[in-house]
């Protein structure tokens, strides 16, 4: 095994997890560019946190980097327009989780002209860094969505001393974040020190699966270059055991600390961040273009030509799906996300959200996705064994059915992240997850 | 891709391919060596026990789903499971038709009648087992020497734990117990493959050792500070076949691994408590069958405690490790 010379430091060993096929199929698959679409549609929701409301109106025309949507509240983030065009109207979208969401319907004249707002910011200070990431439109790319301008200021920023970026990438299939590390190695450092310095965090943790000996080695060698005694960078190998880039899972296994349950990872000193999110604020300091496209790896066993694809955001899901190359075989699930945790779409006429990492189609008769009807519990304790979070589902999902949601809150049921380790295990087929979830709504309606 | 044609489910949308026949599957083929062994010690009258018990136990099972109008389950191959285990707890000159019985009573009364597999509370096949020893004492204490067959030429002979338990030794060598050439039930005497068979299921990872291992280093332990040899203690009655195969059994043992730590040590106990100081040579069915009985407790009393939350007492959870 050739590990060692790849560089960086094993990580500490965390609980539970599984073995997911990792299937990067498309991990040397350059980045292909997508041309903006004839029509964009912009969700008003594309990040945990308020709805935007639209400040341009139906008519209007918008450019490039314009900022179309934006909100008072303090957990939110502004969404920009990808092409140049007209507003056409709005529209109201049904997102995979069962809600809905108001989407701008911006019409592209083709020019693609840039917006005169689009200049690098100017920042002196740590207020002026955080208006500038909040202003940059950033949110988690690397799935969540939180608003990175919440996530860099935390309640107490002196308590923090570890930054973490996420470049994990557990899920199978998705090579987004990869392709990043491998393509734009120099973003991601320097956007590293950039929140680094304005955080004064004394040291960087740059967490990789060891299955990406490449990108380990790639972001190694940059991180020896600008790493200093006061401010350490360093490349952390994680055992490729999903779900390893899961916030939590992540902490524990870079600094060996424990959030606590129903906390923040800056209770225990630590911001994670996703390094396409890093390596984006670094291209918007220079650039001042805000976040109006990202890279989806498109892959599955129905798509005709797995590929790693750059798309402006608010491109209708089948528009990419038919500018890889289209289906090979009819479609059974259409997942926004990865195998273990995305969301299964109803159609292809979603569009492509800013926290959207890939889109998976799988072949109707692909065994992997076939259904099973769920037999009884065995209590086999796979799930318990799998759980990264030291849960004993069954018995939470017993309290669940018995109607005693305050048991099952006690059994931990808040502190399950659904990552799907114990239905992926679960040899009777239950829908542990869905029963997680299910749980916690009932507790939350309960509570209200 | 018109809507109907898309599945919308629940994430996640993988699996690990593993279900419920394949682990039951897995078990059988680790009891294959046990079945073959006790072929050849007890003759073709073993392997007609094994027949007549797992036949009775999948006849019982498919029968009470369709008398009770439920799913059918006997596809899921836990019935056989349970013929194999209720067949090896039984001595090879049971007459076929108290073996039916047993197989009969392992299903219906200690699994269906509870809702079938995953809702028993004790193990069926040791229920099946208590039912004929309750039933038919001077049938299921009827050993007879290996290698003489069961009929004419059998030779009757006292098991290495009734000899124990009467103040005389064994009566076997270690090597001999081993490898099974001693009397008893038909499945229990041969260890070597019944380890073999234990490590096929550590290996294909269906079970973990912790529960065989915590309960034969218990039975070792305390037979050796009571002032028993620990070595025949292990290798002697049904001990091997009970903490491999018995008292793993998922349904009826703890979910967590601190429960079944304890309830291993428990089993342990109970075995040598009855073996030195019962009226029986042997506890390890009731021993196993009283540990059961105790998993909800365990459970309760084992609970482990959710990632990131503090401890109940003492120390507050939260920043650990470094620092």
């Amino acid at each position: 095994m050739s590990l060692k010379k790849t560089g960086g430091v094993s990580a500490f060993p965390t609980r539970g997890g599984v073995h997911a096929p990792h299937r990067k199929n498309t991990a040397d698959c350059e980045t292909v560019v997508m041309p903006p679409p004839e029509k964009i549609l912009l969700s008003m929701s594309q990040h945990i946190g308020a709805p935007c409301v639209p400040v341009v109106k139906k008519g209007d025309r918008v450019e490039v980097g314009q900022l179309v949507a934006d909100s008072d509240s303090p957990v939110t983030a502004p969404i920009h327009s990808g092409v140049s065009g007209t507003v056409t109207g709005t529209t109201e979208l049904l997102l995979p989780g069962g809600k809905t969401a108001q989407a701008l319907i911006i019409e592209s004249d083709g020019q693609q002209t840039v917006h005169d707002s689009v200049r690098p910011p100017v920042i002196d200070t740590f207020e002026d860094f955080i208006a500038a990431v909040r202003a940059s439109g950033a949110v988690g790319l690397g799935g969540a969505g939180f608003p990175t301008h919440v996530k860099l200021n935390p309640p107490d920023r002196d308590a923090i001393d570890t930054i973490i970026i996420n470049a994990a990438e557990c899920e199978p299939y998705i090579t987004a974040d990869y392709r990043e590390c491998m393509e734009n190695s120099w973003d991601v450092v320097s956007g590293v020190q950039t929140v680094m310095e304005f955080l004064n965090a004394s040291r960087v943790i740059i967490a990789i699966e060891r299955n990406k000996p490449a990108a380990i080695a790639e972001l190694s060698k940059i991180a020896k270059t600008v790493s200093t005694p006061l401010r350490r960078v360093e490349v952390r190998r994680l055992p490729a055991r999903y779900p390893q880039g899961a916030e939590k899972v992540l902490i524990a296994a870079c600094t060996r600390r424990k959030v606590p349950a129903g906390g923040l990872p800056s209770d225990v000193g630590c911001i994670v961040m996703n390094v396409t999110t890093c390596a984006f604020l670094s291209r918007y300091f220079k650039t001042g273009m805000p976040l109006v496209s990202r890279r989806l790896t498109v892959d599955g066993s129905a798509i005709a030509h797995p590929q790693n694809v750059r798309v402006t955001i608010g491109t209708p899901v089948k528009e990419v799906l038919a500018f890889t190359g289209g289906l090979k075989h009819e479609a059974g699930r259409l997942l926004m996300g990865g195998p273990m945790m995305g969301l299964a779409l109803m159609d292809g006429e979603l569009p492509v959200l800013k926290q959207n990492n890939a889109i998976l189609a799988f072949a109707k008769e692909d065994p992997d996705t076939a259904l099973h009807a769920a037999t009884t519990c065995i209590r086999c304790g796979r799930c318990v064994q799998a759980c990264p979070m030291n849960l004993t589902p069954p018995s939470i999902a017993a309290a669940y059915s018995a109607g005693d949601l305050e048991r099952a809150e006690k059994l931990g049921l808040l502190t399950c992240m659904e990552c799907g380790c114990c239905s992926y295990s679960c040899p009777a087929h239950r829908p542990i997850v869905q029963t997680m979830r299910l749980a916690k709504e009932a507790l939350r309606r309960e509570r209200k | 891709m018109e809507k109907s044609k898309l599945t919308v489910v629940s994430s996640p949308h993988l699996h690990c391919g593993m279900d419920t026949p394949n682990i039951m599957l897995d078990v059988i083929i680790a009891l294959m060596p046990a079945a073959a062994a006790s072929v050849w010690l007890f003759g073709w009258r073993a392997a007609a026990v094994i027949a007549v018990s797992v036949g009775s136990c999948v006849a019982a099972e498919f029968l009470s789903r369709l008398v009770m109008k439920r799913p059918q389950t006997v596809g899921d191959l836990s019935a056989v499971v349970t013929g194999l285990l209720l067949a090896f707890n039984l001595p090879a000159t049971i007459p076929l038709w108290q073996a039916a019985l047993g197989g009969v009573a392992a299903i219906v009364v200690a699994k269906q009648m509870f809702g079938g597999l995953g809702h028993n509370f004790v193990n069926p096949a040791l229920i099946g087992r208590i039912v004929i020893m309750a039933s038919f004492p001077d049938e299921m204490n009827n050993w007879v020497l290996p290698f003489h067959g069961t009929g004419a030429d059998a030779v009757s002979a006292a098991t290495p734990l009734a000899n124990m338990a009467a103040g005389d030794g064994a009566g076997y060598g270690l090597f001999e117990m081993f490898v099974g050439m001693r009397p008893g039930c038909l499945g229990e005497t041969c260890v070597a493959a019944l380890l073999l068979g234990g490590i096929y299921l550590v290996l294909r990872r269906v079970i973990t050792p912790l529960i065989p291992l915590t309960y034969i280093g218990t039975v070792f332990v305390l037979t050796w500070i009571l002032g028993g040899d620990p070595l025949y203690a292990i290798l002697s009655g049904g001990l091997m076949l009970g903490a491999i195969f018995m008292a793993t059994d998922y349904v009826t043992s703890p979910l967590n691994r601190g429960g079944q730590a304890v309830f291993a040590v428990g089993c342990g106990l109970i075995t040598v408590l009855i073996r030195l100081y019962g009226s029986l040579p042997e506890g390890v069915s009731f021993a196993i069958v009283i540990m059961n009985i105790l998993v909800p407790l365990i459970e309760r009393a084992t609970h482990p405690r959710p990632f990131g939350q503090p401890r109940r007492f003492g120390r507050k959870g939260g920043a650990q490790g470094e620092h």
